[in-house]
């Protein structure tokens, strides 16, 4: 992306951004202790001594969280190290009970990897541009504690220090706030899609620093960056660079000089300040944990891993496109959800029409569940019942306006759709051929004028015939029913 | 005259209360009664807990009576160093920083002495963070050496040696990073063994320097270090550098393995700076083994030069990190002059730690510093690997290295004020932390003014059950480590 100077003799530049994110994988204990984990508990009752480093403690390596790292590594296309290793990194913050952080350094788990991301299209109906984000690298380490600041003291909680915490690392190959919000939602996608992380921003599941520099279009060298801290929404994300991006080309072409700070982003406000410059900038002396032996990764256990990974959503949109012949609005809103896929996927194979599964879950079945508040796990529909639906509508048994009060009716109890609609009335009275022939024999007796028309040629003229039969069906007749019976009765009359 | 009960071995004592002679109350309140008697000279406690130890006696005597004794260590009143944990306990590491402080838990070794029944007896005095060869680096008090009150009683593992060299312990556990276990040990006239790294969890020790420190028996015989090894030795799921192997029958192995050992003297540990006294008691001790028709033979160490430098740079190192914690936000000492967050880490640790832990801090930090690191800490594991290479090549020719434990016996209390001339106390154990091999410090003699003197018998690794024999092929009939102090 170049971004247009403000006056026409100015300098286009180019931003360069790369971010590290942080994902707390979900794990029932934490990473080198076996108190387990949570959010929104009592504070201070998620710990031991190991949490709290009691004189003494010793960490020890919660095999769940490489487990997790690892699939977060072979799901990106990463390098797994054979060999990982824990460094310590040195510094004193309140948050923080050892006052060092254990982290891997030179060994992480994950080498490389790339997140495929999708650039908005010129319209929701068409497909983006697709990039390949290449990453640096995948780390393991564990969380912190949580400082709360009162007027004269600061409080710690220290339930969420020691939860596994990875960082993913990304080259500093992304080039505009558009592309780092689309790199977030693709990584939290295919975090969520490999259950490693819930990824809630809120709870502080996913978090994001951006570092961020421009550079004039053309050039090669990078600009000094920027670091921006407390990006804790994917829309801030996109906000602060935004915001960032814009404040340096403004200071650059003031004649001002860009400096190597950490700097903080307020959401709300859509400003940020200098926390801290590169001179403040702390000497971390990591040096390897002797308290944590190295670990080999074999491949035995990546392959016991990869046969837990699951498809991609870029992936399966493409096979949905392919293998279901669905339209790209379908894909790109059953693809993002997991479940939401493996639900059409039922429905669509048990029905064999898949763009009417698709339809019937993306307008239908979100929209109920949207009005509900609930989530696909609490609805009551199954996708063998859905399935049923289709087939009762594609069968002429349901005519559509009959079908959305049952599937209404369906999403409230969860009864079967054929029993909803024997409850209600509402099938359709094609299963019974003699009334139907009789209805359809009465009204071509009762209307010569169209009768003739018809014979004439003029097609449209059965139309005629068919108020009469839905009106004697009570609305009931099956449509495609009511014209074929009435054609066959035509062509002999 | 009789020995009196707190002067009996562990396992004279073991026996006596298996034949239902005596009582563990019996025992206890022995070792009570002349704890009261001496401790005010010897100082080798920084707390005890006579009502909970009285306890603890009672409930063994109860499983004994029941038919569900635990072993040989049911009963016996075992001393454990001020750095392990003990549940409910005061957990200080001599420290200032942790003055107050009350472990809310045990330690994997506190545990596994309870699951042998044993009785927990005190705390005892060490240097500071274990740092120091003297225990003078106790924030509190300095211990006496039991032969010679003015003297030191040896360190770290002080208060561990003294306390059983006085009879205020049946047996004591001390923990070992360049020779805290073993130099005490010779110091006061008995038996140290620091175990192959890894032997023995260290879950509940308070960590001076995690790849070298060990937990080991202090005892007045080989034969009751073979005990208490047993008992504490084993892997730990809550230690990830604690070893998966079979834990032997170690006092069983005694009795089977008779050498003859083919023994290694290094050359480089019998130098300038070694006493004579010294040298010479050692001396009998090799001329001993050769005549139980061992073979002597000279072999080098060749980078043993640098150890003492390798040594302050690892150890110091760890420390500098294993000690942030010490901050006073979560439990410590905590200054009440701190202004801000900063400050109040300042403070504390100003406050909180003697000099020769912020000497080490300041070391250790200095050495993993940025543009530092590969010229100090990097060189330095790599010479470690070289030094570990020296043992292991000695090794393929001998079965054990036999050297002094210490060049010097024990030294007058306050003699020693110049650090450097501290370090180098532990010029003969310091190589085995590195190396991360078995060690055991036997007493063999008297100097001429009844200052013990001990030799040092350094194993291959894992390799306990051998070096114990071989040790114990001297103990079982010279028994240094019987003689008692008059007090």
């Amino acid at each position: 992306m170049s971004l247009s100077p403000s006056s026409p003799s100015a300098t286009c530049y180019e931003a360069v951004i790369g971010l590290e994110v942080h994902v707390q994988i979900k794990a029932a204990s934490k990473v080198f202790a076996s108190v387990g984990t949570g959010y929104g508990h009592e504070p201070n009752t998620l710990t031991d001594p190991v949490v709290l480093a009691l004189p003494g403690a010793l960490p020890v390596m919660n095999k769940a969280a490489l487990d997790a790292i690892i699939k977060a590594g072979l799901l990106l296309g990463c390098r797994i190290s054979p060999v990982c290793k824990w460094d310590r990194k040195n510094y004193f913050y309140p948050d923080s009970p050892k006052n060092y952080q254990i982290s891997q350094y030179d060994l992480p788990v994950c080498l490389g990897g790339e997140v495929e991301i999708e650039l908005a299209g010129p319209s929701r109906n068409v497909m983006g541009e697709h990039k390949r984000i290449p990453l640096t690298r995948i780390h393991l380490e564990e969380d912190v504690g949580k400082l709360s600041h009162g007027t004269i003291d600061s409080l710690v909680d220290y339930n969420r220090a020691g939860t596994p915490l990875m960082e993913i690392v990304s080259e500093p190959a992304l080039h505009s706030a558009e592309e780092a919000y689309a790199y977030l939602t693709s990584l939290r996608a295919t975090m969520i899609y490999g259950g490693i992380s819930d990824c809630d921003m809120e709870k502080g599941q996913l978090r994001c620093d951006a570092n961020i520099s421009i550079r004039p279009v053309g050039e090669k060298k990078l600009g000094t960056k920027v670091e921006l801290k407390n990006l804790n929404s994917i829309s801030f994300v996109r906000d602060g660079i935004a915001h960032e991006i814009r404040r340096q080309v403004a200071l650059l072409e003031r004649g001002g000089v860009i400096t190597q700070e950490t700097r903080d982003y307020d959401g709300t406000t859509g400003t940020s300040q200098s926390l801290r410059s590169k001179e403040e900038a702390h000497d971390y002396r990591y040096f390897p944990d002797p308290d944590l032996m190295p670990l080999a990764v074999d491949e035995a256990w990546k392959e016991r891993i990869r046969a837990t990974c699951p498809e991609l959503p870029f992936h399966k949109q493409r096979r949905f496109l392919e293998q279901y012949q669905l339209p790209y609005t379908l894909t790109s809103v059953l693809v993002w959800d997991r479940a939401l896929a493996d639900y059409f996927e039922e429905a669509a194979g048990l029905c064999g029409k898949a763009q009417a599964a698709g339809n019937w879950i993306v307008n239908d079945l979100l929209r109920e569940l949207g009005n509900a508040k609930a989530t696909l796990a609490e609805c009551r529909v199954a996708p063998r019942q859905l399935a049923e639906l289709v087939k009762l509508v594609d069968a002429g048994t349901l005519i559509t306006a009959s079908a959305r009060e049952v599937f209404t009716e369906m999403f409230a109890t969860g009864d079967d759709p054929g029993v909803i609609a024997d409850r209600r009335g509402l099938k359709s009275a094609a299963a019974d051929g003699n009334e139907l022939e009789q209805w359809c024999r009465d009204s071509i007796a009762a209307n010569p004028k169209a009768l003739a028309e018809f014979k004439a040629g003029k097609d449209s003229a059965i139309n005629a015939f068919k108020g009469p039969v839905m009106k004697a069906a009570k609305g009931k007749a099956n449509p495609k029913a009511v014209d074929e019976t009435l054609r066959r009765l035509l062509a002999n009359s | 005259m009789p020995v009196p009960l707190h002067f009996q071995t562990l396992a004279e004592l073991a026996d006596r209360l298996a034949k239902r002679e005596i009582s563990s109350l019996e025992l206890t309140r022995a070792v009570i009664s002349r704890t009261e008697a001496v401790e005010k000279s010897v100082r080798a406690f920084n707390s005890r807990d006579a009502a909970d130890a009285l306890a603890q006696a009672e409930a063994s005597d109860a499983r004994r009576a029941a038919g569900q004794s635990r072993g040989p260590l049911d009963g016996i009143p075992v001393g454990l160093k001020d750095v392990i944990a003990v549940k409910d306990q005061p957990l200080t590491a001599s420290s200032r920083m942790l003055a107050n402080f009350v472990s809310p838990y045990d330690g994997t070794v506190t545990t596994r002495l309870r699951r042998a029944g044993a009785v927990l007896w005190g705390r005892l005095n060490c240097d500071e963070f274990a740092m120091g060869s003297s225990t003078e680096n106790s924030a509190f008090h300095p211990t006496s050496n039991p032969w010679d009150l003015t003297c030191v009683p040896g360190g770290s593992s002080g208060g561990s040696s003294a306390a059983l060299a006085a009879g205020e312990a049946i047996a004591t556990l001390g923990s070992d990073t360049g020779g805290s276990i073993r130099q005490p040990a010779a110091l006061c006239g008995v038996v140290g063994l620091k175990p192959t790294y890894g032997l023995v969890s260290r879950f509940g020790l308070v960590a001076y320097a995690s790849s070298l420190d060990q937990i080991g028996p202090m005892t007045r015989t080989v034969e009751d270090a073979a005990i208490l090894l047993g008992a504490i030795a084993g892997h730990d799921e809550r230690d990830s550098t604690s070893l998966r192997v079979e834990i032997p029958d170690y006092r069983a192995e005694l009795a089977g393995r008779r050498g003859p050992w083919r023994i290694g003297i290094p050359r480089e540990y019998f130098g300038a700076g070694l006493d004579p006294e010294v040298a010479a008691a050692v001396e009998r001790a090799v001329e001993y083994y050769r005549g139980l028709g061992c073979e002597v033979r000279p072999v080098s160490l060749p980078h043993t030069e640098h150890c003492l430098d390798t040594y302050y740079i690892i150890a110091t190192a760890e420390a500098s990190s294993n000690l942030a914690r010490y901050d006073g936000v979560r439990y410590g000492h905590r200054s009440t002059k701190a202004k801000d967050i900063v400050d109040l880490y300042f403070q504390s640790r100003a406050e909180g730690f003697g000099a020769e832990v912020k000497r080490r801090i300041i070391l250790g930090t200095y050495v993993l510093s940025s543009g530092y690191y590969d010229a100090f800490y990097l060189r330095a594991q790599k010479v470690r690997t070289l030094i570990r290479r020296d043992f292991l090549d000695a090794f393929r020719g001998v079965d054990v290295l036999l050297t002094p434990t210490s060049p010097i016996p024990a030294f007058k209390l306050g003699e020693k004020t110049d650090p450097l001339a501290m370090y180098l106390c532990d010029i003969y154990t310091i190589g085995v932390n590195l190396a991360g091999l078995p060690a055991i410090s036997v007493p063999c003699g008297f100097t001429g003014t009844g200052l013990p003197i001990g030799f040092q018998l350094i194993g291959r690794p894992l390799d306990e059950s051998g070096l114990l024999a071989a040790a114990h092929a001297y103990d079982r009939v010279h028994a240094w480590g019987r003689k008692t102090p008059s007090l």
